[in-house]
């Protein structure tokens, strides 16, 4: 079973990829079980297979992108298992990974996803230029190449991609799935580019996994898996005739083990009668527009119970917003959809129980495994929980899912999980299923299943069934199908009608044709774009790059790769870029404003129980105080309780009876001051007002009084700093510390963990470029975004709050540079260590609220602290920028008084990045 | 019946989600366990440990007297320098006092010249510097009396003051410290979790998934509400009744049953909170830094770090609309005074119909939310 070396190997061959005894696994599954390969240089190699045989590993492993688990594997001489062998072969080669633009950058244009990948790969300007203008003729993207990749079609998506991998001219191109979800017409276009590129370049070895036999005779090269075991490895000829059989297809099937035969016999469609009633589907006149874009226009189809309604069309044609709008997520901008001749209204519970619905993308949950995600989908159709469990069991049976009924969906393959998202929709047996591209990335026996699934449901229980596709042979068992083409209905029709009405030999070339007339329609109103002109700004960085890009041998070069995409994306995001300088304003306004230790208007109350002009003077003494403000008096020692207890008053005086008697008598008596001690600081405070006021009354009743003179002494206190001693001078340098410590690290705190659960890190993976240059990348722009916030948190505190700034601008800007740096990268070392989004967010949070509001000295003094908090405070950097901007606002100092604080924060820059850098792995397990 | 009995599988769903991240679940442990204990011990909210320092041109057994007056828990050991030292360490921040005893000062006070000390103070160190005055006047006075042998000026006067500090008679500050750091760590787990889990769903594609099975927005949203809240709720009273009441050893005066309920309620407010602002915000990252600002502006406007008492009249009337504000004060009033129910009525109100306006305004933008474009 194992793969054979080939037979017939020519004299001395370049060194191709040989793979020994490779095994892989992921927890308890293996993906790859030793398998053994030898593939040739100069050819194209096709990798079939179904899904989750471990296809999409063994391509990551050839890349590079995945640690070797044991086995070797040798790429065009290299050995995979060594690190700096790997690094000298990455530049050699390109990775393209499954799943439409995964690598792109969806708010960066055409032009610059590009440009980003020349740059990693250390291309000069003019090489770049020149290349990628040559790949966007070749791919027929020239017209577009400013627009922003997330609004173009699959199609042209995987076209971009192609040219990212294409653009530094690799000796080995690894296409994982490129054309999944991909229509006729571009996935023709994509193969002739690949054909010609290949032509220009006859030395390229191009591997592709596919899930299209048809697509897999097209390269010389074939090999075929099943269950992590490679069936056969030959030349694509030899296959046929060994098998023989006329079609790979044939030829798979003929390979597997007998008990994995498929069951003879294809697919038998009976054919569809009307059961009558009103229609289940009804859409008239759809026009769904999102601002300026319109996204469907004037669409109207009409779907018949129990019907088999197939809906074509390239990616972002308007097929996923049209069935969004008929499941009632989207409102309609104009037209109407009815359901059972009922319109659509958000919200009706009625309607939604009478349809299953399955997205494009796999929307269950990752963290539920596969049947508890079943058991949730089928009692939330509120199906009673002794029946759902059975309907959950049998589910698993008939969709085949047993073997996976308790592992979570991120483990499985593709395919899998889109049957798992099949069996979820049709869990409540549903009257209408609305399937978004059921089957992309589906193997072939696993799609047949599918569909024969569908044609039993449509066919015994007349469930209407309205499906996406791309297949052709899938469009072919619909009943009807409506061809779509940026957002407008090319045509409906039986599947034959339409393949006469073209003259078309095959549906498959009547829909091409079709695209064709209608691009040919639309390409007439585009201008072709003048070649891209870069900008004068542009110009500039890129000749200051060039010039720093000489230093440490290309170094720099790519970590402006990352950096430039980074800030770009930035630029494009205005939301996140006003949040970000406008957050830090606001908390500086508010908290600089308000926050006060200044304790003035103490409520107080009095229970009086002498009564006298004597008690009444003493109690004048509080009403002069401004620290005092007088409440209304309380009766008994039970309302006194109260009043303090219900924090009706913070302090009350308790004056006894016979007080002035008693003290004409130099009896001394007591007067009870009772404090509200739940906010200890206030509590001081009060007592020393008391105190004050008390001694102030004591003054003025003579006699036998101490006399001003009578004391020994005189203690002058002189308030340095601060000789107003106004709250606002003393707390906005601290306000701004911790405006600039709480923002810039929430920055690049979702960096890292963020392009984890997108994707997009795998550009990291399979480029030359290091961990230290993809950090350093991704914190540059944030450290400039940082700096200009610290500019506007000075220039609001001087102008807007008035606090004047006594020392050197020059010795605090280099502190707030620096302590930004720290910031932006412990956000970093967050963003490398933690497993999710929230936890990033909660624990940049919280690591840094604590810190900087108790230990930095925001509030109180650093120097005061001890212990494990002074530890706490020193080993994190607001402590030290603290200084720096006290000293500069408050203390009029300057540079040299902060060597110290300088060489703290950039001891903090400097290992945050380094520890980050030790987290951060360059390769997926 | 319908829309609890999916509210409750929508909690399962949503426990196991939390559960699965071992990460996050550490940060809360964290937050509750050390966060807490990190801050009541190491925070001083009065004057305590203050840095002091003397120059003193004098030399006599008066200056070291008073010197040696200057005593913990108040002061830190007072540090003898010359003009100069002085000078720099106060512009460094290790000195917030320093003491400048004149020469002849001895011989002046037995002549009765009342000679001055000058005192310098750090007022950017608003917390200490004003107590600490009067502290160390009272002090260095007292020490020159006794020296005189002659009565203090308070016993003096011809009556007593005999102040009582209710509730907290030392005023401890890890009394004061430690319940206001669960508070905070309320505010910021109950932003940050419900609507980090919004916008997830959302990414994932999970939310709109849901919203095409019969489930309401508001099941979603209750339901994420009612578990995130009830997995802070269990840790935040884990947190008083361990950390607080039993390892700190502060006494909690009022009813535990009533707080409780309070913090259930502000649960409410501050979850539903996190939801409003997932819906306005499209993305995580936007998410994050829109969070900040809202819980940094709510914790230093709540009174756990400065009183309310001494904010600006304008302010202190806009803050008692705030949520947090309103649960400090409430807190305050049954952890420390065992106010009872009457006593907090009005917080308490102020809680619920914030957290409702909140939990309206992201209903109704839950559908809006998703037709976004991304």
């Amino acid at each position: 079973m194992t793969g054979q070396a080939p037979h017939n190997a020519r004299s001395a061959p370049p060194p191709g990829i040989a793979i020994t005894g490779v095994t892989h696994r992921y927890g308890a599954v293996t993906a790859l079980d030793d398998v053994t390969l030898d593939l040739p240089a100069g050819t194209t190699i096709g990798l079939v297979g179904p899904d989750g045989v471990g296809k999409s590993t063994l391509l990551g492993l050839i890349a590079g992108v995945r640690r070797l688990q044991s086995g070797t594997v040798r790429v065009l001489g290299a050995d995979m298992g060594d690190r700096h062998a790997r690094e000298g072969f990455l530049p050699r080669t390109a990775f393209m990974p499954q799943g439409l633009g995964r690598n792109l950058y969806p708010t960066l244009s055409v032009w610059e996803n590009i440009d980003f990948f020349a740059r990693l790969f250390g291309m000069d300007a003019r090489a770049r230029d020149a290349r990628i203008q040559r790949l966007l003729d070749a791919t027929g993207l020239a017209p577009f190449p400013d627009r922003a990749a997330g609004h173009l079609s699959g199609g042209m998506k995987q076209k971009v991609s192609l040219c990212c991998a294409l653009v530094h001219d690799p000796d080995l191109l690894i296409l994982d799935e490129p054309t999944t979800g991909v229509d006729p017409l571009s996935r023709q276009q994509f193969w002739t580019l690949v054909d010609q590129l290949r032509a220009e370049r006859p030395s390229m070895t191009v591997i592709v996994s596919t899930a299209y036999m048809e697509e897999a005779e097209r390269f010389s090269w074939l090999v075929a898996m099943d269950s992590g075991r490679v069936l056969v490895s030959d030349r694509t000829q030899h296959v046929l005739e060994r098998t023989h059989t006329k079609s790979l297809e044939e030829a798979y099937i003929a390979l597997l083990p007998a008990g994995r035969r498929p069951q003879e016999g294809g697919l038998a469609i009976p054919p569809y009668t009307n059961p009558g009633g009103p229609p289940a589907i009804e859409a008239r006149h759809l026009t769904r527009r999102f601002g300026s874009f319109t996204a469907v226009s004037d669409v109207s189809f009409t779907i018949s119970r129990g019907e088999i309604f197939g809906f074509l069309g390239s990616n972002g044609c308007g097929k996923s917003t049209t069935m969004k709008m008929l499941t009632g997520l989207l409102d309609v901008t104009s037209g109407t959809a009815e359901l059972f001749g009922e319109q659509i209204t958000a919200g009706d519970m009625k309607t939604r129980m009478r349809i299953g619905y399955m997205s494009q993308a796999f929307s269950l949950y990752e963290e539920l495994t596969v049947r508890q995600n079943l058991m949730l989908q089928a009692r939330l159709y509120r199906i009673p929980a002794a029946k759902a469990a059975r309907m959950v069991e049998q589910s698993l049976d008939s969709f085949e899912l047993r073997d996976c009924a308790d592992v979570s969906p991120v483990a499985l393959p593709l395919g899998i999980r889109q049957r798992l998202q099949l069996a979820a929709a049709c869990i409540n047996n549903p009257e209408i299923l609305i399937l978004d591209e059921p089957t992309s990335g589906v193997d072939p026996a696993a799609r047949d299943m599918f569909w024969c699934h569908l044609i039993r449901l449509s066919r015994e229980g007349h469930v209407t069934i309205f499906v996406s596709t791309h297949f052709m042979n899938e469009a072919a068992r619909c009943d009807r199908i409506s061809l779509m083409h940026r957002g407008h209905v090319l045509a409906v029709g039986t599947p034959a009608e339409l393949v006469k009405k073209r003259g078309a030999p095959t549906l498959e070339a009547a829909f091409i044709a079709y695209l064709q007339d209608a691009e040919a329609a639309t390409d007439a109103q585009v201008h072709p774009a003048p070649p891209h002109a870069p900008t004068r700004w542009h110009a500039l960085v890129t000749r200051l790059a060039a010039r720093f890009g000489g230093v440490g041998g290309g170094w720099l070069p790519r970590a402006w790769a990352f950096a430039r995409r980074e800030a770009v994306e930035l630029l494009r995001d205005r939301l996140r870029l006003t949040f970000a300088l406008v957050g830090p304003l606001i908390l500086l306004v508010v908290a600089a404003s308000s926050i006060s230790f200044d304790v003035e208007g103490v409520g107080f109350t009095v229970l009086d129980h002498d009564r006298t002009t004597i008690s009444r003077d003493l109690i004048d003494g509080f009403r002069g105080s401004a620290y005092f403000h007088e409440l209304a008096p309380v009766a008994d020692a039970d309302a006194l309780d109260r009043a303090i207890r219900n924090g009706h008053a913070q302090m009350a005086l308790d004056i006894p009876a016979g007080f002035a008697r008693d003290m004409e008598a130099g009896r001394r008596p007591e007067i009870g001051v009772i404090i509200d001690g739940a906010v200890p600081f206030l509590a001081a405070n009060v007592r020393a007002y008391a105190t004050g006021v008390l001694a102030g009354y004591a003054t003025t009743l003579g006699r036998e009084l101490p006399r001003q003179a009578a004391l020994p002494i005189t203690v002058e206190p002189r308030f340095s700093y601060n000789q107003e001693f106004r709250s606002i001078y003393a707390m906005t340098p601290g306000v701004i510390m911790l405006a600039l410590i709480l923002i810039p690290t929430m920055l690049t705190a979702l960096g890292v963990v963020r392009e984890k659960e997108v994707g997009s890190i795998v550009n990291l993976y399979a480029s030359p470029a290091s961990v230290g240059q993809y950090l350093m990348g991704k914190q540059a722009p944030y450290v400039a975004l940082a700096t200009l916030s610290y500019f506007m948190l000075v220039l609001v505190a001087v102008v807007v709050l008035g606090v004047p700034l006594k020392g050197s601008l020059l010795a605090l800007t280099i502190g707030g540079v620096l302590f930004v740096l720290s910031a932006t990268g412990l956000g970093l070392l967050i963003s490398t260590f933690v497993s999710s989004q929230v936890a990033a967010i909660f624990g940049t949070s919280i690591l840094c609220l604590i810190p900087a509001v108790n230990f930095s000295g925001l509030l109180y003094p650093a120097s005061t602290l001890t212990g494990a908090s002074r530890l706490v405070g020193l080993g994190f950097p607001a402590a030290w920028y603290q200084l720096i901007s006290l000293g500069c606002f408050t203390k009029g100092l300057g540079t040299g008084s902060f060597w110290l604080m300088y060489l703290m924060l950039g001891l903090f820059a400097a290992s945050y990045m380094l520890a980050a850098r030790l987290l951060l792995k360059k390769q997926e397990a | 019946m319908r829309w609890l009995v999916n509210v409750g599988l929508l909690c399962g769903k949503e426990l196991r989600s939390l559960v699965h991240d071992r990460v996050l679940l550490g940060l809360i442990v964290f937050a509750f366990t050390a966060g807490v204990l990190l801050v009541a011990n190491g925070v001083k909210v009065e004057v305590s440990n203050a840095t002091i320092a003397f120059i003193d041109e004098d030399h006599s057994a008066l200056s070291r007297r008073m010197r040696d007056a200057v005593l913990p828990p108040y002061f830190k050991a007072a540090v003898l320098v010359d003009r100069a030292q002085a000078l720099q360490g106060m512009d460094r921040g290790d000195y917030i006092f320093v003491v400048d005893i004149p020469p002849r000062f001895e011989a002046d006070v037995l002549a009765g010249r009342t000679p001055a000390v000058q005192l310098r103070v750090d007022a950017t160190a608003m917390t200490q510097a004003g107590l600490g005055t009067e502290y160390l006047n009272e002090i260095l006075l007292a020490e020159v009396d006794d020296m005189l042998h002659a009565p203090a000026v308070v016993e003096q006067i011809p009556f007593q003051a005999a102040s009582r500090i209710r509730f907290n008679p030392n005023s401890e500050s890890s009394w004061f410290t430690s319940v206001m750091q669960i508070v905070t760590n309320i505010t910021i787990l109950s932003i940050v979790l419900v609507g980090a889990a919004v916008i997830r769903e959302r990414e994932h594609g999970t939310l709109e998934h849901l919203l095409v099975m019969p489930v309401s927005a508001s099941e979603i949203a209750v339901a994420k509400i009612v578990t995130n809240g009830l997995v802070i709720f269990v840790g935040a009273m884990l947190s008083l009744w361990l950390v607080v009441h039993v390892w700190l050893g502060v006494p909690l005066a009022g009813s535990v049953t009533l707080f409780g309920a309070c913090a259930l309620l502000y649960l409410f407010s501050a979850t539903a909170l996190g939801i409003m602002l997932a819906t306005v915000a499209p993305t995580m990252p936007q998410f994050g830094l829109l969070v900040v600002p809202v819980y940094a502006v709510a914790y230093l406007l709540s009174g756990a770090a400065t009183p309310v008492e001494s904010m600006p009249r304008l302010m202190q009337v806009v803050v008692r609309f705030l949520p947090t504000t309103q649960f400090v004060n409430l807190s305050q009033a049954i952890l420390y005074r065992g106010a009872g129910l009457g006593a907090i009525m009005l917080p308490l109100l102020t809680v619920t119909v914030t957290g409702i306006v909140f939990l309206a305004f992201a209903l109704s933008r839950f559908r809006s939310m998703l037709a976004r474009q991304e």
